[in-house]
């Protein structure tokens, strides 16, 4: 049924769509989550220390990222500011859009992994006579970062697959070389599942990764509960 | 060396802590004995600054502060000189119990790691956990725990330890270890407040029993005149209660 010529193609065209997810997919991965995390932790610190101003704005920002398409985000960002003449290249308008949508996100989870910490530990830290901050760095955050892992790293899969959204604002990444691809040979069908495929490797890859990184948090010591 | 004047704490707008004095000299062990809900635990987080008091002043070490004014440096000095202990041990998961112990000494003194560690064994080997170190706190018994936790809070060098029902969460085997661990403490001239429902720590140990009941003082006297010459009614009625108990035991 799949003939030589499909399988040519098919082979032809590995490395032409593993290519761009070395050198975009995964960059756009890695830095959007990185910055992500940082966006994340500071949103969920700003609501767990019950800061004033900055409570209300932490909620305002979860607000609208969550209540909106992240694609309506992307074409904001891309096609929408050049009208205004802010004109952003779109590998770093992805990663905006990305590291924003997904801190929002990772702020909601942090903030339940931070909350599940027993508050009689941050109390036992005062009366050692730690301050918030070396409360929450030694005792509170640590133990927030292990009970976040696992849906941080769902989360991170699942941006691995959403980065494939900004083929929609011209980022050459996997899906967009595909369809390159797909324009020329007329080949939809066997091409995109071949990138599916590909992306299957790779949320493979991050599944294992995230279970080792789980048993090493584990040998670690210590354990919820 | 610690008096608390007329300390008031309401909860919406349910008053707690209705003016209670308590007066702790140097080297007492001072029992507050009382019913659930009397105010003895929100008495001692008061103290501490882990609950604000509404009002009421407090002396410690000579200087005097206002419990509804104190600021955040003057409670964070305090507390470099006093010790918790609490119900739950609240100890840092993350951290073994040796960590758990050195933790006040590395991060908020300033200690030098192997001078804090020094220390931190001999802690813990005063509390009968010399081969315990490098648990983490959910491979320990309570008992353990609370004896981690014991250790932590001599190991900063305090001048008073605040004990909140140190053995109301364990199991009755794992109390005695705990009692051992604080009876041994207060040999050693400790001088400490504890919130307790142990009648007979409160005898045996305590050099002064504070009886406390719905937010107010109700007496307040040596351990031996509390328990063998009490003056008020209701110390005696409450006596009666508790000899009662152990008569059947």
């Amino acid at each position: 049924m799949v003939s030589e010529r499909i399988l040519n193609i098919l082979t032809d065209s590995f490395w032409k769509i593993l290519l761009p997810g070395l050198a975009m997919t995964i960059p756009l991965t890695v830095i959007s989550f990185f910055f992500a995390l940082i966006i994340a932790v500071i949103t969920a610190m700003v609501q767990f220390a019950d800061i004033k101003v900055l409570k209300p704005l932490a909620r305002f920002y979860i607000w609208v990222i969550r209540g909106t398409p992240i694609l309506v985000q992307l074409y904001v960002i891309f096609y929408g500011l050049p009208s205004i003449g802010i004109v952003l290249p779109a590998f770093p308008s992805a990663v905006l859009v990305f590291s924003i949508n997904e801190g929002a996100y990772g702020a909601e989870t942090m903030r339940a992994a931070l909350e599940s910490v027993p508050r009689g530990q941050i109390e036992a830290g005062y009366c050692v006579g730690m301050s918030w901050w070396q409360i929450m760095e030694r005792i509170v955050l640590p133990q927030a970062f292990r009970t976040a892992f696992p849906p941080l790293s769902n989360s991170l899969i699942g941006l691995m697959k959403e980065t494939s959204l900004a083929s929609n604002i011209t980022v050459m990444e996997m899906l967009m070389s595909t369809q390159k691809i797909i324009a020329r040979t007329y080949e939809p069908l066997a091409l995109y599942i071949e990138v599916g495929v590909i992306y299957l490797m790779f949320s493979t890859i991050l599944t294992k990764l995230q279970s080792i990184g789980e048993k090493k948090l584990n040998s670690y010591g210590y354990q919820k509960g | 060396m610690l008096e608390i004047r007329n300390i008031q704490k309401s909860f919406d707008g349910m008053q707690v802590l209705k003016g209670v004095d308590i007066d702790v000299e140097k080297g007492d062990v001072v029992a507050i004995l009382g019913p659930s809900g009397s105010g003895k635990t929100t008495l001692l987080r008061c103290i501490n600054f882990l609950e604000q008091a509404d009002g009421g002043s407090m002396t410690f070490d000579g200087e005097t502060f206002e419990f509804s004014r104190i600021s955040k440096k003057d409670i964070a000095r305090i507390r470099k000189k006093t010790s918790f202990v609490f119900q739950n041990y609240n100890l840092f998961r993350n951290k073994t119990a040796l960590q758990n112990v050195t933790e006040g000494l590395i991060v908020a003194r300033k200690i030098p790691k192997d001078q804090a560690e020094k220390i931190g064994r001999r802690m813990l080997d005063k509390v009968g956990l010399s081969d315990r170190y490098s648990h983490y706190p959910h491979q320990l018994s309570g008992g353990q725990q609370q004896r981690v936790a014991i250790a932590r809070a001599m190991a900063t060098d305090p001048e008073i330890i605040f004990f909140d029902e140190p053995t109301s969460a364990l199991d009755p085997e794992l109390i005695g270890e705990v009692l051992a661990a604080m009876r041994q403490l207060a040999e050693e001239g400790m001088t400490m407040l504890v919130v307790t429902h142990e009648v007979n720590f409160a005898r045996n140990v305590s050099s002064k029993v504070v009886f406390m009941e719905n937010g107010r003082v109700v007496e307040a006297a040596s351990s031996r005149d509390f328990f063998y010459n009490p003056r008020e009614e209701r110390t005696k009625t409450f006596l009666k209660t508790i000899t009662g108990e152990d008569a059947e035991k």
